[in-house]
C-alpha cells in the first residue's frame, strides 16, 4: 500500500517552509484555516496570517492590496468559495493587474464527502482557466503539491492551486522535479493515452494496470499543469497511441478534457472520451462511494479507454476514404 | 396538520402549558441531532443545538404550515441560511411530521434524502437550498418580495449566523430589506458568539451588531434565544413594525444542551463518538 496524504496537509507544511524563507509572505483566510491547513503558518507566523473572516470576496482584494505593496500573498479557503463567491475579485483584482496572488483552495471535488453537493467544487477549473494571466495548477499528489507551492511563490503573477480533503496516494517520490507548464507521462504505452490530474492520476495509473492485463499498452500522462497547458507533450502522446482519455474530479466541462479537447481539436484530433462529472451537482457520501457512484475510478476510465479504442479503426477507415 | 397562527394567550396557565410542551420538542429535537450527526460522524451540532429553542418554537408555534402539504402557497417560509446547522431543521421536520424519524439516521449518506446541507429538491418542508454562507437572507428577501406582489398574507422566516454575518452579501439583503419596506420578513440572528476559528471577536468582530442591524433600518429585538417565552414574544406578529423588516437578535450558546459541547469551538463541525453520544443524550434528558 502506498502512503496516504492529503494535497491540503502538504500544502500546510510547505507554507511554513515558504513563510522561513520568505519575509514577504503573507497568508489570508477566511475562517478555514483549520481545514485548509493555513493553522500551521497561523501558529508559526501570527503577524503574517490574516484571518478575514467568513468574506472570502473581500479576501481576494484584500491579497490583491497586499500584493500590490510588494508582498506574495496565498489565499484558502475551499475551492467553491475562492473560485465562484469571489470569481470576479479574482478576474479583476487579481488576474487583470497580474497580481502576485496565490489562490491555494482546499476541498475541491467530490471528494469532500459528506458536505454534500453545497461544498463540492467541480467547475473551479473551468472557472480559474478562463480568466487571462492566471496560471492553473491541479498537484496529483503529496509531493507534487509542496513542489508546485514552492515553484507557484517563485513565479511572479497570479495562480490558481487546487488541492482535496481526501488523503490520496503518494505516487512520487523525492527524485521528481515539478515545472510550471510541463506535463509528466508517468508509465509509457502505445495504444492510448490517459490524461489525468489530481486524485485521478492514481486512478489512472489502476487503469493502465487493468489495461495491461488485456495486452492494451495505455500511456499515463500527468497534466498537473492546466494553464499553460503543455500542448507539445500531449500532442507528443497522441501522435504516438491516436486515442485519448482525460480523467479529471471535476466536471468534464472547461476543465483538463475541456482544455485538451481544444488543444486536440486543433493541432491532432483523434478519438478522445473525458472522465469526470457528467453535468451533474454531487451530493452527500464518502469519498469513496462517490467516485463509484460519479465514475471516476481506475475501472470507469479503464472502460473509456476501450470505448474509445473501438472508435480508433473506425476513424482510420474514413481517413482512409477521404485519402482516396 | 395545520399548526395556525396564534399570538400567544395572555392567559397565563395556557401559555406555561405551551411553553412546556416546545421545551419538550426542543428537548426531543436536541437528541435527534446528537444521535443523528453521531451516527453520520460527521456533521454540526455546535450551532444546531444553538438554534433548537428557536426553531421548536416557530414549528411548533409561529408558523402557518401544513406537514401534510408542504408546498402549500399559502404557508409561512423558514430559510436556514446557516444551512450547516441543518441537523436543528431536520429535527424540526421530522418532530413536526415532514418525513419519518428514522430517516434521521441516514443523514449524510449516500442517496439519502437528508443532505449534509439543506437540499430543497429532496427533503420536503426545506423551502431554499443552503450551505454556502450568506445568500439565504437574500432568497428570504425574495420570498417576501413574491408574497407582497402576489398579495399574500405569509411570513418568511431566515435565520443567520453570526459568523455568517461577515460575508458582504448578508449586508447587501439587509439594505435591500429594508428599502423595500419587508415587513413580512423576521431575521433571526443566531448569536452564539463562536465561527469555526474561534470567538467572532478574534477571527473578525461583528459588534456592535445590533446597532448594525438599526442602522440598516430595521427594527431589532434583542433577546435570550433560550428563553421560549422571550423567542415566542419576539416572533409574535404584534412585535413587527409597519414597513419595516425585523431582526430577531437571539444571544445563545453553541453546544446549548451539552455540556462538554457548550461555548466549545471545536463542536462546530465534530461528530460525537458513541460514549459521547451517550453522556450527551443522558444529560439533555436529565435537564
Ligand atoms: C461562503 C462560505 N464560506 C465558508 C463556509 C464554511 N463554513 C461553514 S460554517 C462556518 C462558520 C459559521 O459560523 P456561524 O455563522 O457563526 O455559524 P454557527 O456558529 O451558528 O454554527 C464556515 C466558515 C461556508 N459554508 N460558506
Ligand atoms: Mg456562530
Amino acid at each position: 500500500m502506498p502512503e496516504m496524504l492529503a494535497t491540503r496537509k502538504a500544502y500546510g507544511q510547505a507554507l511554513v517552509e515558504l513563510g522561513r524563507e520568505n519575509p514577504n509572505v503573507v497568508v489570508l483566510d477566511c475562517d478555514l484555516s483549520k481545514s485548509t491547513m493555513t493553522n500551521q503558518f497561523a501558529k508559526e507566523f501570527p503577524e503574517r496570517f490574516i484571518n478575514m473572516g467568513i468574506a472570502e470576496a473581500n479576501m481576494m482584494a484584500t491579497a490583491a492590496g497586499l500584493a500590490a505593496c510588494g508582498k506574495i500573498a496565498f489565499t484558502s479557503t475551499f475551492a467553491v468559495f475562492a473560485t465562484g463567491r469571489a470569481w470576479e475579485q479574482a478576474r479583476m483584482s487579481i488576474g487583470y493587474t497580474r497580481m502576485n496572488v496565490k489562490i491555494a483552495a482546499t476541498h475541491a471535488g467530490v471528494t469532500v464527502g459528506e458536505d454534500g453537493a453545497s461544498h463540492q467544487a467541480n467547475e473551479d477549473i473551468a472557472l480559474m482557466r478562463v480568466i487571462p494571466n492566471f496560471t492553473v495548477i491541479v498537484p496529483a499528489d503529496a509531493v507534487e503539491t509542496r513542489q508546485a507551492v514552492h515553484a507557484a511563490a517563485r513565479h511572479a503573477g497570479p495562480a490558481y492551486i487546487r488541492l482535496g480533503r481526501a488523503d490520496v496516494p503518494v505516487i512520487f517520490d523525492d527524485t521528481y522535479r515539478f515545472e510550471i507548464g510541463s506535463a509528466v507521462v508517468m508509465r509509457e504505452g502505445t495504444d492510448i493515452s490517459l490524461f489525468a490530474c489530481g486524485g485521478m492520476v492514481a486512478e489512472a495509473l489502476k487503469a493502465a494496470d487493468i489495461l495491461a492485463a488485456e495486452g492494451i499498452s495505455a500511456e499515463v500522462v500527468n497534466v498537473s499543469t492546466i494553464k499553460p497547458l503543455d500542448v507539445e507533450t500531449i500532442v507528443a502522446s497522441v501522435r504516438k497511441t491516436g486515442a485519448a482519455v482525460s480523467a479529471e474530479e471535476h466536471t468534464i466541462i472547461g476543465g483538463l478534457g475541456g482544455a485538451i479537447s481544444e488543444a486536440l481539436a486543433e493541432e491532432y484530433p483523434v478519438p478522445m472520451k473525458r472522465v469526470g462529472i457528467e453535468d451533474c451537482f454531487g451530493e452527500s457520501g464518502t469519498s469513496d462511494e462517490l467516485l463509484c457512484k460519479y465514475c471516476m475510478t481506475g475501472p470507469n476510465i479503464a472502460d473509456a479507454a476501450r470505448i474509445v479504442l473501438a472508435r480508433k479503426p473506425a476513424l482510420s477507415a474514413v481517413e482512409g476514404e477521404a485519402g482516396r | 396538520m395545520t399548526i395556525e397562527t396564534k399570538t400567544c394567550a395572555a392567559d397565563g396557565t395556557d401559555r406555561s402549558d405551551l411553553i412546556e410542551s416546545l421545551r419538550e420538542k426542543a428537548r426531543e429535537m436536541r437528541k435527534d441531532i446528537v444521535r443523528m450527526v453521531g451516527a453520520a460522524k460527521s456533521g454540526h451540532p455546535g450551532g444546531s443545538l444553538s438554534a433548537a429553542d428557536i426553531l421548536a418554537a416557530l414549528y411548533g408555534r409561529v408558523m402557518r404550515h401544513d406537514p401534510a402539504n408542504p408546498t402549500w402557497p399559502d404557508r409561512d417560509r423558514f430559510v436556514l441560511s446557516k444551512g450547516h446547522a441543518c441537523p436543528v431543521l431536520y429535527a424540526a421536520l421530522a418532530e413536526f411530521g415532514y418525513f419519518p424519524r428514522e430517516e434521521l439516521m441516514t443523514f449524510r449518506r449516500i442517496n439519502s434524502r437528508i443532505q449534509g446541507h439543506p437540499d430543497m429538491r429532496k427533503t420536503p418542508g426545506v423551502e431554499f437550498s443552503t450551505g454556502s454562507l450568506g445568500q439565504g437572507l437574500g432568497a428570504a428577501n425574495g420570498m417576501a418580495l413574491a408574497g407582497k406582489l402576489d398579495g399574500k398574507d405569509y411570513r418568511v422566516f431566515v435565520m443567520i449566523g453570526d459568523g455568517e454575518s461577515q460575508e458582504g452579501s448578508i449586508w447587501e439583503a439587509a439594505m435591500a430589506a429594508a428599502h423595500y419596506k419587508l415587513d413580512n420578513l423576521t431575521a433571526i440572528l443566531d448569536l452564539n458568539g463562536l465561527q469555526i476559528d474561534g470567538p467572532n471577536a478574534e477571527v473578525m468582530g461583528i459588534q456592535p451588531v445590533a446597532d448594525k442591524w438599526r442602522a440598516f433600518g430595521w427594527n431589532v429585538i434583542e433577546i435570550d434565544g433560550h428563553d421560549l417565552a422571550q423567542i415566542l414574544d419576539a416572533l409574535s406578529p404584534e412585535h413587527r413594525t409597519a414597513g419595516k423588516p425585523t431582526m430577531i437578535v437571539a444571544r445563545t450558546v453553541k453546544g446549548k444542551g451539552v455540556s462538554f459541547m457548550e461555548n466549545a469551538v471545536d463542536w462546530h463541525g465534530k461528530a460525537p463518538k458513541p460514549d459521547e453520544v451517550e453522556k450527551a443524550l443522558a444529560e439533555l434528558d436529565a435537564a
